[in-house]
Protein backbone atom coordinates (compact mmCIF):
# COMPACT_ATOMS: atom_id res chain seq x y z
CA UNK A 1 0.00 0.00 0.00
CA UNK A 2 1.55 2.98 -1.00
CA UNK A 3 2.36 5.45 1.88
CA UNK A 4 0.68 8.80 1.25
CA UNK A 5 0.64 11.88 2.82
CA UNK A 6 -2.23 13.21 4.27
CA UNK A 7 -4.11 16.55 4.08
CA UNK A 8 -5.93 18.26 7.24
CA UNK A 9 -9.25 19.57 5.90
CA UNK A 10 -7.89 22.71 6.44
CA UNK A 11 -4.79 22.33 4.16
CA UNK A 12 -6.27 24.90 1.29
CA UNK A 13 -6.06 27.47 4.20
CA UNK A 14 -2.66 26.95 5.09
CA UNK A 15 -1.79 27.23 1.48
CA UNK A 16 -3.77 30.23 0.95
CA UNK A 17 -2.58 32.25 3.66
CA UNK A 18 1.10 31.86 3.21
CA UNK A 19 1.90 29.01 5.11
CA UNK A 20 5.09 27.37 4.63
CA UNK A 21 4.00 23.50 4.24
CA UNK A 22 5.88 21.03 5.04
CA UNK A 23 5.64 16.93 5.76
CA UNK A 24 5.35 16.09 9.39
CA UNK A 25 3.91 12.58 10.98
CA UNK A 26 2.69 11.78 7.48
CA UNK A 27 0.97 15.41 6.93
CA UNK A 28 1.25 18.12 5.18
CA UNK A 29 1.23 20.89 7.43
CA UNK A 30 2.57 24.60 7.96
CA UNK A 31 5.35 24.55 9.82
CA UNK A 32 5.23 28.54 9.48
CA UNK A 33 3.43 31.67 8.41
CA UNK A 34 4.45 35.39 8.87
CA UNK A 35 7.08 33.92 11.55
CA UNK A 36 7.61 32.10 14.49
CA UNK A 37 8.50 35.09 16.84
CA UNK A 38 5.33 36.89 15.27
CA UNK A 39 3.02 33.75 15.76
CA UNK A 40 4.27 33.25 19.32
CA UNK A 41 3.87 36.85 20.42
CA UNK A 42 0.58 36.78 19.16
CA UNK A 43 -0.39 33.35 21.69
CA UNK A 44 1.44 35.21 23.81
CA UNK A 45 -0.47 38.17 24.21
CA UNK A 46 -3.25 37.99 22.25
CA UNK A 47 -4.74 34.92 20.47
CA UNK A 48 -3.78 32.88 17.92
CA UNK A 49 -5.43 29.35 15.93
CA UNK A 50 -3.80 26.33 15.17
CA UNK A 51 -4.52 23.36 13.14
CA UNK A 52 -4.44 20.43 14.98
CA UNK A 53 -6.23 18.09 13.22
CA UNK A 54 -3.53 15.75 12.72
CA UNK A 55 -3.74 14.47 16.18
CA UNK A 56 -5.55 10.99 16.54
CA UNK A 57 -8.72 10.37 17.90
CA UNK A 58 -9.89 7.23 19.29
CA UNK A 59 -13.32 6.39 21.10
CA UNK A 60 -13.76 4.07 23.69
CA UNK A 61 -17.23 2.24 24.03
CA UNK A 62 -18.98 -0.31 25.66
CA UNK A 63 -20.06 -1.21 28.97
CA UNK A 64 -16.52 -2.21 30.39
CA UNK A 65 -14.65 0.83 29.30
CA UNK A 66 -14.68 1.88 32.62
CA UNK A 67 -12.36 -1.20 33.84
CA UNK A 68 -10.39 -0.93 30.45
CA UNK A 69 -9.59 2.94 30.15
CA UNK A 70 -7.78 2.51 33.77
CA UNK A 71 -6.24 -0.37 32.70
CA UNK A 72 -3.97 0.49 30.02
CA UNK A 73 -3.45 4.29 31.21
CA UNK A 74 -1.17 5.78 33.97
CA UNK A 75 -3.79 8.64 35.43
CA UNK A 76 -7.03 7.15 37.19
CA UNK A 77 -9.73 8.21 34.76
CA UNK A 78 -12.26 6.92 37.11
CA UNK A 79 -12.29 10.48 38.92
CA UNK A 80 -13.29 12.62 36.24
CA UNK A 81 -16.90 13.43 35.82
CA UNK A 82 -18.32 13.63 32.72
CA UNK A 83 -17.23 16.44 30.50
CA UNK A 84 -13.87 16.50 32.03
CA UNK A 85 -10.46 15.67 30.91
CA UNK A 86 -7.12 14.17 32.29
CA UNK A 87 -3.50 14.32 30.66
CA UNK A 88 -2.52 11.10 30.75
CA UNK A 89 0.05 8.12 29.30
CA UNK A 90 -0.13 4.96 27.93
CA UNK A 91 2.61 2.43 29.01
CA UNK A 92 4.08 -0.80 27.89
CA UNK A 93 4.62 -3.62 30.29
CA UNK A 94 8.51 -2.48 30.89
CA UNK A 95 7.24 0.86 31.83
CA UNK A 96 8.04 2.53 28.67
CA UNK A 97 5.91 5.17 27.03
CA UNK A 98 3.23 4.44 24.17
CA UNK A 99 2.37 7.35 24.09
CA UNK A 100 1.07 10.90 26.01
CA UNK A 101 -2.35 11.77 25.62
CA UNK A 102 -5.28 13.46 26.37
CA UNK A 103 -8.59 11.60 28.03
CA UNK A 104 -12.20 12.98 27.62
CA UNK A 105 -14.95 11.46 29.44
CA UNK A 106 -18.05 11.30 27.24
CA UNK A 107 -21.56 10.57 28.24
CA UNK A 108 -21.58 7.72 25.75
CA UNK A 109 -17.39 6.99 25.45
CA UNK A 110 -14.29 8.36 26.53
CA UNK A 111 -12.37 10.08 23.79
CA UNK A 112 -8.61 9.83 23.34
CA UNK A 113 -6.72 12.32 21.88
CA UNK A 114 -3.41 11.72 20.83
CA UNK A 115 -0.40 12.22 18.72
CA UNK A 116 -0.34 12.18 15.02
CA UNK A 117 2.67 10.22 14.19
CA UNK A 118 1.46 7.69 16.76
CA UNK A 119 -2.69 7.11 16.18
CA UNK A 120 -2.09 3.86 14.50
CA UNK A 121 0.17 2.53 16.33
CA UNK A 122 -2.01 3.73 19.91
CA UNK A 123 -4.82 2.40 17.84
CA UNK A 124 -3.64 -1.24 17.20
CA UNK A 125 -1.60 -0.98 21.05
CA UNK A 126 -5.43 -0.65 22.62
CA UNK A 127 -7.00 -3.00 20.04
CA UNK A 128 -4.50 -5.54 21.08
CA UNK A 129 -4.72 -5.32 25.30
CA UNK A 130 -8.87 -5.23 24.85
CA UNK A 131 -10.99 -6.93 26.93
CA UNK A 132 -14.44 -7.85 27.46
CA UNK A 133 -16.88 -5.41 26.43
CA UNK A 134 -15.55 -2.75 24.91
CA UNK A 135 -15.22 -1.32 21.45
CA UNK A 136 -12.40 0.76 19.96
CA UNK A 137 -13.13 3.39 17.02
CA UNK A 138 -10.55 5.51 15.53
CA UNK A 139 -12.27 7.91 14.10
CA UNK A 140 -9.09 10.38 13.47
CA UNK A 141 -10.52 10.81 9.73
CA UNK A 142 -13.51 12.12 10.66
CA UNK A 143 -12.32 14.70 13.44
CA UNK A 144 -11.09 18.54 12.59
CA UNK A 145 -9.61 19.77 15.70
CA UNK A 146 -8.44 23.46 15.86
CA UNK A 147 -6.72 25.23 19.03
CA UNK A 148 -7.07 29.00 19.68
CA UNK A 149 -5.31 30.20 22.05
CA UNK A 150 -4.05 32.95 23.69
CA UNK A 151 -4.59 35.63 26.94
CA UNK A 152 -7.48 37.29 24.64
CA UNK A 153 -9.03 33.85 24.02
CA UNK A 154 -12.26 34.20 25.90
CA UNK A 155 -13.20 37.94 25.41
CA UNK A 156 -12.87 37.02 21.82
CA UNK A 157 -14.88 33.25 21.33
CA UNK A 158 -17.55 33.85 23.69
CA UNK A 159 -20.65 34.93 21.67
CA UNK A 160 -19.90 32.68 19.08
CA UNK A 161 -20.96 29.92 21.01
CA UNK A 162 -24.61 28.95 21.62
CA UNK A 163 -23.48 28.49 25.24
CA UNK A 164 -21.23 31.17 27.22
CA UNK A 165 -18.19 29.26 26.87
CA UNK A 166 -16.24 31.21 29.45
CA UNK A 167 -18.08 28.99 32.26
CA UNK A 168 -15.96 26.04 30.93
CA UNK A 169 -13.23 25.76 33.44
CA UNK A 170 -9.96 24.58 32.58
CA UNK A 171 -9.53 20.79 31.62
CA UNK A 172 -13.70 20.83 31.08
CA UNK A 173 -15.23 20.68 27.73
CA UNK A 174 -18.97 20.65 26.49
CA UNK A 175 -21.06 20.00 23.25
CA UNK A 176 -22.14 23.04 21.98
CA UNK A 177 -22.51 25.00 18.84
CA UNK A 178 -20.90 27.83 16.89
CA UNK A 179 -22.57 29.17 13.72
CA UNK A 180 -25.18 26.25 14.14
CA UNK A 181 -21.65 23.61 13.75
CA UNK A 182 -22.02 20.99 16.87
CA UNK A 183 -18.70 21.17 18.47
CA UNK A 184 -16.68 19.79 21.39
CA UNK A 185 -15.57 22.67 23.33
CA UNK A 186 -12.71 21.85 25.47
CA UNK A 187 -10.26 24.58 27.71
CA UNK A 188 -7.05 22.52 26.77
CA UNK A 189 -4.11 23.52 24.72
CA UNK A 190 -0.61 23.02 24.64
CA UNK A 191 0.83 26.84 24.62
CA UNK A 192 0.77 27.17 28.49
CA UNK A 193 -1.65 29.91 27.75
CA UNK A 194 -5.59 30.12 28.30
CA UNK A 195 -7.37 28.50 25.26
CA UNK A 196 -10.09 26.34 23.84
CA UNK A 197 -9.38 23.20 21.55
CA UNK A 198 -12.76 22.44 19.22
CA UNK A 199 -13.39 19.01 17.82
CA UNK A 200 -15.59 19.04 14.78
CA UNK A 201 -16.78 17.33 11.74
CA UNK A 202 -14.71 18.18 9.18
CA UNK A 203 -16.75 19.02 6.55
CA UNK A 204 -17.61 22.48 8.07
CA UNK A 205 -13.63 22.82 8.40
CA UNK A 206 -13.44 26.17 5.87
CA UNK A 207 -16.89 27.49 7.16
CA UNK A 208 -15.30 27.10 10.75
CA UNK A 209 -12.12 28.96 9.25
CA UNK A 210 -13.50 31.14 7.40
CA UNK A 211 -16.19 32.11 10.10
CA UNK A 212 -13.47 32.72 13.00
CA UNK A 213 -11.51 35.36 11.25
CA UNK A 214 -14.15 37.01 10.02
CA UNK A 215 -14.92 37.71 13.92
CA UNK A 216 -11.77 37.89 14.88
CA UNK A 217 -9.61 39.86 13.17
CA UNK A 218 -6.72 39.47 15.28
CA UNK A 219 -6.65 35.76 15.01
CA UNK A 220 -3.12 35.09 13.76
CA UNK A 221 -2.68 31.90 12.16
CA UNK A 222 0.54 29.75 13.54
CA UNK A 223 2.53 27.05 12.67
CA UNK A 224 4.09 23.48 14.01
CA UNK A 225 7.22 26.12 14.72
CA UNK A 226 5.25 28.38 17.09
CA UNK A 227 3.32 25.44 18.84
CA UNK A 228 6.56 23.38 19.20
CA UNK A 229 8.53 26.62 21.50
CA UNK A 230 5.24 27.67 23.02
CA UNK A 231 4.78 23.81 24.62
CA UNK A 232 8.41 23.71 25.45
CA UNK A 233 8.22 27.14 26.79
CA UNK A 234 4.93 25.70 29.25
CA UNK A 235 7.81 22.61 29.93
CA UNK A 236 5.01 20.58 28.23
CA UNK A 237 7.08 17.17 26.71
CA UNK A 238 6.80 16.12 23.43
CA UNK A 239 6.47 12.29 22.03
CA UNK A 240 9.41 11.38 20.18
CA UNK A 241 11.57 14.05 22.03
CA UNK A 242 11.25 14.02 25.68
CA UNK A 243 9.65 10.94 26.13
CA UNK A 244 9.15 7.52 24.11
CA UNK A 245 9.46 3.75 24.19
CA UNK A 246 12.53 4.16 26.15
CA UNK A 247 11.92 5.90 28.88
CA UNK A 248 9.76 6.00 31.73
CA UNK A 249 7.33 8.20 33.00
CA UNK A 250 8.95 8.66 36.58
CA UNK A 251 12.86 9.73 35.03
CA UNK A 252 9.94 12.04 32.79
CA UNK A 253 8.69 13.86 35.48
CA UNK A 254 5.40 12.79 34.93
CA UNK A 255 4.95 10.64 38.87
CA UNK A 256 1.98 13.16 38.69
CA UNK A 257 0.09 11.21 35.98
CA UNK A 258 1.09 7.64 37.12
CA UNK A 259 -1.16 6.43 39.90
CA UNK A 260 0.73 3.78 41.39
CA UNK A 261 -2.06 3.13 44.01
CA UNK A 262 -5.02 2.48 41.16
CA UNK A 263 -5.90 -0.82 40.54
CA UNK A 264 -3.49 -2.81 38.11
CA UNK A 265 -2.64 -0.75 35.15
CA UNK A 266 -0.30 -1.79 32.05
CA UNK A 267 3.29 -1.03 33.37
CA UNK A 268 2.61 -0.75 36.89
CA UNK A 269 4.60 -3.36 38.17
CA UNK A 270 7.81 -1.93 36.16
CA UNK A 271 7.35 1.11 37.43
CA UNK A 272 7.18 0.10 40.59
CA UNK A 273 10.26 -1.29 40.67
CA UNK A 274 12.26 1.29 38.48
CA UNK A 275 10.87 3.98 40.69
CA UNK A 276 12.93 2.73 43.69
CA UNK A 277 16.15 3.15 41.28
CA UNK A 278 16.15 6.47 39.04
CA UNK A 279 19.24 6.81 37.54
CA UNK A 280 18.21 9.98 35.58
CA UNK A 281 15.29 12.87 35.50
CA UNK A 282 14.32 15.16 32.63
CA UNK A 283 15.30 18.42 33.77
CA UNK A 284 14.60 22.24 32.19
CA UNK A 285 17.36 24.35 31.87
CA UNK A 286 18.02 28.00 31.26
CA UNK A 287 21.36 28.98 28.56
CA UNK A 288 22.25 32.93 28.34
CA UNK A 289 24.54 32.30 25.68
CA UNK A 290 24.24 29.67 23.22
CA UNK A 291 20.95 28.03 21.98
CA UNK A 292 20.63 24.19 23.14
CA UNK A 293 19.09 21.61 20.31
CA UNK A 294 17.89 18.25 20.52
CA UNK A 295 20.95 15.66 20.43
CA UNK A 296 23.63 18.36 22.01
CA UNK A 297 25.25 16.34 25.13
CA UNK A 298 25.32 17.67 28.57
CA UNK A 299 28.37 17.45 30.40
CA UNK A 300 29.36 18.45 34.59
CA UNK A 301 33.48 18.76 34.91
CA UNK A 302 33.82 17.15 31.83
CA UNK A 303 32.07 14.08 32.07
CA UNK A 304 28.84 13.65 30.03
CA UNK A 305 25.93 13.29 32.46
CA UNK A 306 23.13 13.16 29.91
CA UNK A 307 21.82 14.82 26.24
CA UNK A 308 19.75 17.42 25.07
CA UNK A 309 16.02 15.89 24.17
CA UNK A 310 14.32 19.33 23.19
CA UNK A 311 16.12 22.90 22.67
CA UNK A 312 15.17 25.98 21.38
CA UNK A 313 15.25 30.06 21.16
CA UNK A 314 11.92 31.27 23.93
CA UNK A 315 11.06 34.62 22.31
CA UNK A 316 9.24 34.83 24.97
CA UNK A 317 12.43 34.86 27.71
CA UNK A 318 15.01 35.70 24.74
CA UNK A 319 17.11 33.06 25.70
CA UNK A 320 17.92 29.26 25.31
CA UNK A 321 15.82 26.55 26.96
CA UNK A 322 16.21 23.00 27.11
CA UNK A 323 14.92 19.38 28.30
CA UNK A 324 17.26 17.18 28.65
CA UNK A 325 17.93 13.73 30.44
CA UNK A 326 20.47 14.16 33.53
CA UNK A 327 21.93 11.97 35.57
CA UNK A 328 21.06 11.63 39.23
CA UNK A 329 22.25 13.84 41.07
CA UNK A 330 23.23 16.59 38.41
CA UNK A 331 19.61 17.09 37.98
CA UNK A 332 18.57 19.51 40.33
CA UNK A 333 17.38 22.83 40.00
CA UNK A 334 19.87 25.89 40.85
CA UNK A 335 22.77 23.40 39.45
CA UNK A 336 24.73 24.55 36.63
CA UNK A 337 25.92 22.07 33.83
CA UNK A 338 27.61 22.29 30.36
CA UNK A 339 25.75 22.18 27.01
CA UNK A 340 28.77 20.83 24.05
CA UNK A 341 27.83 23.49 21.37
CA UNK A 342 29.65 22.69 18.52
CA UNK A 343 33.39 22.59 20.59
CA UNK A 344 32.32 24.99 22.99
CA UNK A 345 31.05 24.06 26.44
CA UNK A 346 28.66 26.70 28.12
CA UNK A 347 26.48 26.86 31.23
CA UNK A 348 22.81 25.81 31.57
CA UNK A 349 21.17 26.58 34.76
CA UNK A 350 18.91 24.13 35.65
CA UNK A 351 15.58 25.18 36.93
CA UNK A 352 12.29 24.20 38.43
CA UNK A 353 9.43 23.77 36.49
CA UNK A 354 8.17 25.45 33.41
CA UNK A 355 10.27 28.18 31.60
CA UNK A 356 6.99 30.27 31.39
CA UNK A 357 3.61 31.14 33.62
CA UNK A 358 0.79 32.76 32.27
CA UNK A 359 -0.47 35.36 34.69
CA UNK A 360 -3.62 33.91 36.56
CA UNK A 361 -4.86 37.05 37.32
CA UNK A 362 -8.78 38.04 38.02
CA UNK A 363 -10.58 40.05 35.39
CA UNK B 1 10.22 35.71 -4.44
CA UNK B 2 14.03 35.66 -2.88
CA UNK B 3 16.24 38.20 -4.33
CA UNK B 4 19.17 37.34 -5.89
CA UNK B 5 21.18 40.31 -6.67
CA UNK B 6 24.35 41.23 -9.08
CA UNK B 7 27.39 41.34 -9.01
CA UNK B 8 27.77 38.69 -6.42
CA UNK B 9 29.33 35.33 -6.53
CA UNK B 10 26.77 32.29 -4.83
CA UNK B 11 27.47 28.98 -3.73
CA UNK B 12 25.07 25.98 -3.91
CA UNK B 13 25.23 26.29 0.26
CA UNK B 14 23.60 29.47 -0.26
CA UNK B 15 26.02 31.50 0.88
CA UNK B 16 26.96 35.15 -1.34
CA UNK B 17 30.46 36.52 -1.97
CA UNK B 18 31.36 39.80 -2.87
CA UNK B 19 34.71 40.29 -3.85
CA UNK B 20 36.75 43.44 -4.27
CA UNK B 21 40.32 42.78 -4.85
CA UNK B 22 42.35 40.29 -2.38
CA UNK B 23 39.28 40.43 -0.22
CA UNK B 24 36.26 38.28 0.22
CA UNK B 25 32.86 39.91 1.61
CA UNK B 26 30.56 36.62 2.87
CA UNK B 27 26.87 36.68 4.10
CA UNK B 28 23.83 34.09 3.30
CA UNK B 29 21.79 34.37 0.63
CA UNK B 30 18.12 35.68 0.75
CA UNK B 31 16.72 32.41 0.27
CA UNK B 32 18.62 30.96 2.85
CA UNK B 33 17.14 33.81 5.73
CA UNK B 34 13.89 33.47 4.30
CA UNK B 35 14.29 29.47 4.75
CA UNK B 36 15.66 30.22 8.58
CA UNK B 37 13.51 32.95 9.60
CA UNK B 38 13.74 34.52 12.55
CA UNK B 39 17.53 34.69 13.02
CA UNK B 40 18.26 34.93 17.38
CA UNK B 41 22.24 34.31 17.35
CA UNK B 42 24.83 34.44 15.19
CA UNK B 43 28.49 33.04 16.23
CA UNK B 44 31.53 33.91 13.43
CA UNK B 45 35.28 32.57 13.71
CA UNK B 46 37.24 35.25 15.23
CA UNK B 47 39.52 38.19 13.14
CA UNK B 48 43.19 36.35 12.51
CA UNK B 49 41.28 32.67 11.51
CA UNK B 50 42.12 30.67 8.95
CA UNK B 51 39.82 28.96 6.96
CA UNK B 52 40.23 26.21 4.54
CA UNK B 53 36.97 26.53 2.00
CA UNK B 54 34.30 24.28 2.74
CA UNK B 55 34.94 24.87 6.62
CA UNK B 56 32.37 26.30 9.00
CA UNK B 57 32.75 29.98 9.76
CA UNK B 58 29.71 30.72 10.92
CA UNK B 59 27.01 29.40 12.81
CA UNK B 60 23.51 31.17 12.53
CA UNK B 61 20.84 30.17 15.27
CA UNK B 62 17.01 30.42 13.86
CA UNK B 63 14.04 30.03 16.87
CA UNK B 64 14.00 26.34 15.57
CA UNK B 65 17.11 25.47 14.25
CA UNK B 66 20.90 25.61 13.83
CA UNK B 67 22.82 26.36 10.35
CA UNK B 68 26.62 25.79 9.65
CA UNK B 69 27.58 28.38 7.38
CA UNK B 70 30.46 26.92 5.34
CA UNK B 71 33.30 28.98 3.78
CA UNK B 72 33.42 29.64 0.18
CA UNK B 73 37.07 30.40 0.03
CA UNK B 74 39.93 29.47 1.41
CA UNK B 75 41.56 32.67 3.61
CA UNK B 76 41.94 34.70 6.78
CA UNK B 77 39.26 36.38 8.53
CA UNK B 78 40.03 39.61 8.41
CA UNK B 79 36.48 41.82 9.65
CA UNK B 80 33.78 40.31 11.71
CA UNK B 81 30.65 42.34 11.32
CA UNK B 82 29.60 43.13 14.83
CA UNK B 83 26.33 44.60 14.16
CA UNK B 84 24.98 40.96 13.06
CA UNK B 85 26.37 39.62 16.39
CA UNK B 86 24.23 42.14 18.60
CA UNK B 87 21.42 42.49 16.19
CA UNK B 88 21.34 38.91 14.27
CA UNK B 89 17.65 39.84 12.98
CA UNK B 90 19.68 42.47 10.46
CA UNK B 91 20.48 38.85 8.60
CA UNK B 92 16.78 38.55 7.58
CA UNK B 93 16.11 42.24 7.08
CA UNK B 94 19.32 43.07 4.92
CA UNK B 95 20.99 39.70 3.50
CA UNK B 96 23.11 41.37 0.72
CA UNK B 97 23.84 44.85 2.87
CA UNK B 98 23.55 45.25 7.00
CA UNK B 99 23.87 41.40 7.05
CA UNK B 100 26.75 40.59 5.98
CA UNK B 101 29.43 38.36 8.29
CA UNK B 102 32.70 38.79 7.90
CA UNK B 103 35.42 39.60 5.58
CA UNK B 104 38.57 37.10 4.77
CA UNK B 105 41.76 38.15 2.74
CA UNK B 106 41.80 35.71 -0.42
CA UNK B 107 44.55 33.13 0.21
CA UNK B 108 43.62 30.86 -3.47
CA UNK B 109 42.12 32.96 -6.48
CA UNK B 110 42.22 30.02 -8.34
CA UNK B 111 38.90 29.21 -6.38
CA UNK B 112 37.03 31.68 -7.33
CA UNK B 113 35.97 29.94 -10.68
CA UNK B 114 34.56 27.30 -8.34
CA UNK B 115 31.53 29.95 -6.81
CA UNK B 116 28.14 30.46 -9.00
CA UNK B 117 27.30 33.62 -11.22
CA UNK B 118 24.29 34.90 -10.35
CA UNK B 119 22.62 33.28 -13.51
CA UNK B 120 24.00 29.44 -12.58
CA UNK B 121 22.52 30.74 -8.85
CA UNK B 122 19.35 31.32 -10.33
CA UNK B 123 18.84 28.41 -12.77
CA UNK B 124 19.04 26.23 -9.78
CA UNK B 125 15.95 27.28 -8.17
Amino acid sequence: MANTIKKTPFYKRHVDMGGRIVEFAGFYMPIQYKGVIKEVGAVRNRIGIFDVSHMGEIKIKGNDRDKFISYITTNDPLTLDEFQEQYSSMCYEDGGIVDDLLIYKLPDCFFLVVNAANTEKDYNWIVQNKKEDVTIENVSENTAQLAIQGPQVEKYLNGLFNEDISKINYYHSTITRFCGIEMLVSRTGYTGEDGFELYFDPKYALDVWDKLFEEIPELEPCGLAARDILRLEARYCLYGNDIDKTTNPIEAGLSWITKLDKDDFIGRTAILRLKENIKRKLAGFEMNDGIPRKGFEIYKDREKIGVVTSGGYSPTLKKGIGLGYIDVPHHKSGGVVDIKIGEKFKPGNIIKGAFYRRFYGGS
Amino acid sequence: MAEVRDGLKYTKTEEWVKIENDIAMIGITDHAQEELSDIVAVEIKEIGTRIKRGESIATVDAVKAASDIYSPLSGEITEVNQNVVSSPELINHSPYDQGWLLKLKIENPNEISSLLEKEQYDERN
